[in-house]
C-alpha cells in the first residue's frame, strides 16, 4: 500500500523538530536551512503550516528535468533526485508549482523530499502529529472523520 | 562536541569583528551559555565598572545543546553587568535566534566597547558586518524587525534588538528576539542600547553537528521527549494554558502578590487567568488565545499567541494592535494585573504587546507601576508628576497609558523607566519598593512560599523566580513536596535548585523541562552531545561552580551580605488572607544556615576552601 505524508497545519506549533530531523537524515547535521520540509509562521494570523513535496503523480519537476535525474521510487512512489545524474540546472525548481524542490548551493544539486525511503524522519519527529505518514489514498481520512462526527444527530 | 568552538568578538569602539577559538578548558567546567559566558565576563571586565559605560561587555551565548534536536534546545542568554542591580545579569530567551547564531557557526558573540554611532550587526555565517543603524534607531523592535526583513529580502533572517525604551534609558529594557521572545530581565537591553547597538540580524546555514555519540544522543533525547509528553505539566498543562496554568493555583494558596505586595490574594485572578484566555468573548466570538506556540525545538510549546478584543478601548484607539502577537505568560499577567490590581485581560494583553514591541520587562514594569500607584494613593506622587494621569490601583487606563509612556520614554514614562527602587527613592518612599538588589519581584509571595524568600534574597541577579524555583517543590510537589509555610530544610532546597538551574541554563535547554525532568534526564543528553564526562553529579557541581562565580562577581562589584535581604513589608507585615494568613517571611531563620551549606563565611563570602573545591 502506498503511503503519503499528511500535513495538518492546525496541529503545528512551529517547533521545527521536523526540519532538524529532515536535515539530520539527509545532511548529517541539524540544519533547518537544508531541510526539505519547511514550517511557515503566519504571525499576524497566529498560524503555523508545515509544507513539503506532495509527490505529484505527474510530477512537473520530473518532466522538466533535461537529464532524467528525477525518477519514481517504485517502493514509495516518491520522486527522487539522482544526485550523480543531476547537473544542478534548476529547471525543476522553476517547473514545480509549489516550490518544494530547491537548489542546494553547497552540493550544486537540487534537493527535495524523498520520503526518507519510506520512513520519513519528519513524521517520526513531530511531537504533535501534525505530520503523519498514512495511506496515500486516504490522507483526508482524519479530516473526514472530524466532519463526519458533526453529521451525527445531537441529543434530541 | 556540540559546541561550534568559535567565538565572535565584536569591538564596537573600533568597529571590528574577529573570530577566536572557544576556551575549551572553561567550556568543560562551565558548559556554555550562562555559565561559560559568566566566566568570560568575570575574566574580561572589572565587576565594579559602570554598567552603562563602554567598559562593560555584553555577551550573547548559546549552550552546547542549542540548535540540536534535544527538546527545547533553542535557548540563548544575554550576559552582562546589570544597570538595574549592579550585579551580574543573565537573561535567557527562546524563540529562534539562538539556533541561528549556532548555525552561523558561533557559540557566543562578545560585544565590547561602544560604537561612536548607532549600528546593528549583520551576521551571515562567518561574515560579520557592523552596519549603520540610522534607518532603525528610534524605531520599535517590531518596526526594526520589519525594516531589516524588507531590506534584506530574507524572511529567514532572525533578529534580536532593542526598542525605544532601551534607547531612552529605561533601566529594565530587554533584548527582544523573533518579535515576542525576550531576554527580559535586569536591563540587558539597556546595556545593549548604551553601546549604540540596535540589533543583531543573523542567518546561519552551516548546521549544528559533531554530536559526540549520535546513537546515544538520539536515545537520550527521545527518552527525554517521551518523559515530557507523559508529564501532566509539560505534556498537557503548559501547552493548553501556558504558564498561566498557575494563576488560579497560586492565588488559591495565597502566594499571589497583589497591589504592590500589600496582599497575597487577588480577587480578580480568575479574570486574568489562563482559563479566562480560552473563553470566547462577546464581540467576535473568539478567545483571547488563538493558539499555543513553540520556541525552536520545543516539544512543550507553552508560548501564547493572542489577540485583543476588537471592541476594547485599546484597539478602538489604536487599531494597529489588532492581530496576533505574543500573549500573556503568568509572570506578565501577574505583574501587569494582580500587582496593579487591574483585572482587564485585554488591557493586560495590550500592555504586554507594548512590552514586546519596545523591549522592556513586563515584570519590572508592572511592579514599578504598582509602586507608583501606592505612592499616588499616599499623595507622594500627584497628577502634577504624572502629567494628569490618575495612577489608581485597578485602573486599566492608568496601566496602558503608563506602558505607552515607558515605550517612548516620554513624560512620566521617564520616571517609570527608573524601576521601582529608584522611583520610590525619588519620591521619598524607599520602603515601598518591592525589590531585591534593585530588581522587582516575580509572582510568588514569599510569605506563602517560605523557600522563595531565601531564593529571592540570595539570587545573584536580584529578585527572580528563575534562579531557584522552589515553588516547584513547595507548591507543586516536583520533584518532592515540601511544606511551603515551613523554613525547615529550605536552605538545602534552595541551594539544590539554584545549582541545578545554573546547570540547565548553561546547556541550551529550557528550565521548564524541569517540571518533567531532573538532571538525571538531562545529563545523558548533554553527555552524548559533548566531550567531558557529564553526569547529574558533575552538572550539579558545574552549577555550584557557576553560582559561586556569579557570587564572587557580585562581591567584587561591591555588593555585600546586607544586600541579601527582602523588603520590610515581607518580613514584618503578615499575610492578611489565605493559607499563609499571619505569616511573614522568616528569612532570618534560613539565611545563616544557607551561607553555611554554601560553604560561605557568616558574611556571605565563599571561603577559599569552597572556591578551591569548585576550582572557580
Amino acid at each position: 500500500m502506498l503511503k503519503a505524508l499528511q500535513l495538518e497545519p492546525e496541529k503545528c506549533t512551529g517547533c521545527l523538530q521536523c526540519e532538524m530531523a529532515c536535515s539530520y537524515e539527509n545532511e548529517g547535521v541539524f540544519n533547518p536551512s537544508k531541510s526539505r520540509i519547511k514550517v511557515f509562521t503566519f504571525h499576524e494570523e497566529g498560524r503555523f503550516a508545515p509544507y513539503t513535496c506532495s509527490q505529484c503523480a505527474e510530477a512537473w519537476c520530473m518532466h522538466a528535468c533535461p537529464v532524467e535525474a528525477i525518477v519514481i521510487n517504485a517502493d514509495t512512489g516518491s520522486k527522487d533526485v539522482l544526485e550523480d545524474v543531476c547537473v544542478g540546472c534548476k529547471v525543476c525548481t522553476i517547473a514545480c508549482p509549489f516550490g518544494t524542490v530547491n537548489y542546494n548551493a553547497d552540493s550544486g544539486k537540487v534537493i527535495k523530499c524523498d520520503l526518507c525511503g519510506g520512513e520519513p524522519a519528519c513524521a517520526e519527529a513531530c511531537p504533535t502529529a501534525a505530520i503523519t505518514y498514512v495511506d496515500a489514498d486516504h490522507t483526508g481520512l482524519e479530516r473526514m472523520r472530524a466532519h463526519a462526527a458533526q453529521t451525527i444527530p445531537r441529543d434530541q | 562536541m556540540a559546541w561550534t568552538r568559535n567565538v565572535l568578538r565584536v569591538n564596537l569602539t573600533q568597529g571590528s569583528c574577529s573570530t577566536e577559538p572557544l576556551n575549551m578548558e572553561w567550556a568543560e567546567k562551565y558548559l556554555g551559555q550562562r555559565g561559560l559566558a559568566s566566566k568570560y565576563l568575570a575574566e574580561e571586565i572589572d565587576p565594579a565598572c559602570d554598567a552603562l559605560s563602554p567598559d562593560n561587555k555584553l555577551i550573547m551565548a548559546t549552550g552546547p545543546l542549542t540548535g540540536t534536536m534535544a527538546a527545547t534546545g533553542g535557548r540563548y542568554s544575554v550576559i552582562t553587568k546589570s544597570p538595574l542591580t549592579g550585579a551580574i545579569a543573565c537573561s535567557n530567551s527562546g524563540g529562534f535566534i539562538g539556533n541561528e547564531i549556532k548555525n552561523a557557526g558561533f557559540d557566543m558573540i562578545i560585544f565590547e566597547g561602544k560604537s561612536p554611532k548607532p549600528v546593528y550587526l549583520l551576521l551571515e555565517n562567518e561574515v560579520a558586518t557592523l552596519c549603520p543603524a540610522d534607518e532603525v534607531w528610534g524605531k520599535s523592535v517590531w518596526e526594526t524587525d520589519e525594516i531589516l526583513h524588507t531590506k534584506y529580502q530574507d524572511p529567514l533572517l532572525r533578529i534580536a534588538g532593542v526598542g525605544r525604551a532601551a534607547e531612552q534609558g529605561c533601566l529594565y529594557a530587554s533584548v527582544v528576539n523573533d518579535l515576542h521572545r525576550a531576554a527580559g530581565r535586569s536591563g540587558v537591553g539597556t546595556v545593549m542600547a548604551s553601546k549604540n547597538l540596535k540589533a543583531v540580524a543573523v542567518r546561519g546555514t552551516k548546521g549544528v553537528g559533531n554530536i559526540r555519540d549520535p546513537k546515544a544522543f538520539f536515545k537520550a533525547t527521545n527518552e527525554g521527549k517521551r518523559a515530557l509528553a507523559e508529564n501532566a505539566m509539560t505534556g498537557e498543562g503548559l501547552g493548553a494554558l501556558g504558564t498561566q496554568a498557575l494563576m488560579n493555583v497560586i492565588n488559591e494558596v495565597g502566594a499571589m502578590p497583589t497591589r504592590n505586595m500589600r496582599e497575597v490574594q487577588f480577587e480578580g485572578a480568575s479574570k486574568i487567568s489562563g482559563e479566562a484566555m480560552l473563553e470566547p468573548r462577546e464581540s467576535d466570538g473568539k478567545a483571547n488565545l488563538t493558539t499555543n506556540a513553540a520556541c525552536f525545538g520545543c516539544t512543550i510549546a507553552c508560548g501564547r499567541i493572542s489577540t485583543i478584543d476588537p471592541q476594547h478601548y485599546t484597539i478602538v484607539n489604536r487599531p494597529e494592535y489588532m492581530g496576533n502577537s505574543g500573549g500573556l505568560e503568568y509572570e506578565a499577567a501577574w505583574a501587569l494585573g494582580s500587582d496593579t490590581g487591574v483585572d482587564d485581560l485585554d488591557a493586560l494583553t495590550y500592555a504586554n504587546f507594548l512590552c514586546n514591541e519596545d523591549g522592556y520587562d513586563p515584570i519590572s514594569f508592572g511592579a514599578t507601576v504598582a509602586a507608583a500607584m501606592e505612592m499616588f494613593e499616599l499623595g507622594a506622587i500627584t497628577t502634577k508628576d504624572t502629567g494628569g494621569l490618575e495612577l489608581k490601583f485597578g485602573s486599566a487606563e492608568a496601566l496602558t497609558k503608563s506602558a505607552e509612556l515607558v515605550s517612548t520614554g516620554e513624560g512620566f514614562g521617564k520616571d517609570l523607566g527608573l524601576g521601582s527602587k529608584r522611583l520610590c527613592e525619588k519620591y521619598g518612599h524607599p520602603e515601598l519598593s518591592m525589590t531585591v538588589k534593585g530588581q522587582e519581584f516575580p509572582a510568588y509571595d514569599p510569605r506563602g512560599v517560605q523557600g522563595m524568600g531565601l531564593a529571592y534574597a540570595t539570587s545573584n541577579r536580584g529578585a527572580c523566580h528563575l534562579r531557584g524555583y522552589t515553588v516547584s517543590s513547595e507548591l507543586l510537589g516536583v520533584p518532592v513536596k515540601t511544606d511551603p509555610l515551613s523554613t525547615e530544610g529550605k536552605p538545602d532546597l534552595v541551594k539544590a535548585f539554584q545549582d541545578a538551574t545554573a546547570a540547565v541554563d548553561s546547556s541550551g535547554l529550557c528550565v521548564f523541562t524541569t517540571f518533567g525532568w531532573t538532571l538525571e534526564d538531562i545529563a545523558p543528553q548533554v553527555d552524548a552531545a559533548c566531550e567531558g564526562n557529564w553526569t547529574a553529579e558533575s552538572m550539579v557541581e558545574a552549577g555550584e561552580r557557576i553560582w559561586n562565580l556569579e557570587r564572587k562577581f557580585n562581591l567584587d562589584a561591591g555588593l555585600t551580605a546586607a544586600d541579601d535581604t527582602l523588603p520590610e513589608r515581607l518580613l514584618k507585615d503578615a499575610a492578611k488572607t489565605g493559607p499563609a494568613k499571619g505569616k511573614v517571611n522568616e528569612l532570618g531563620k534560613m539565611l545563616p544556615q544557607y551561607y553555611e551549606v554554601r560553604g560561605w563565611t557568616p558574611e556571605g563570602v565563599p571561603t577559599d576552601a569552597t572556591l578551591e573545591r569548585l576550582s572557580v
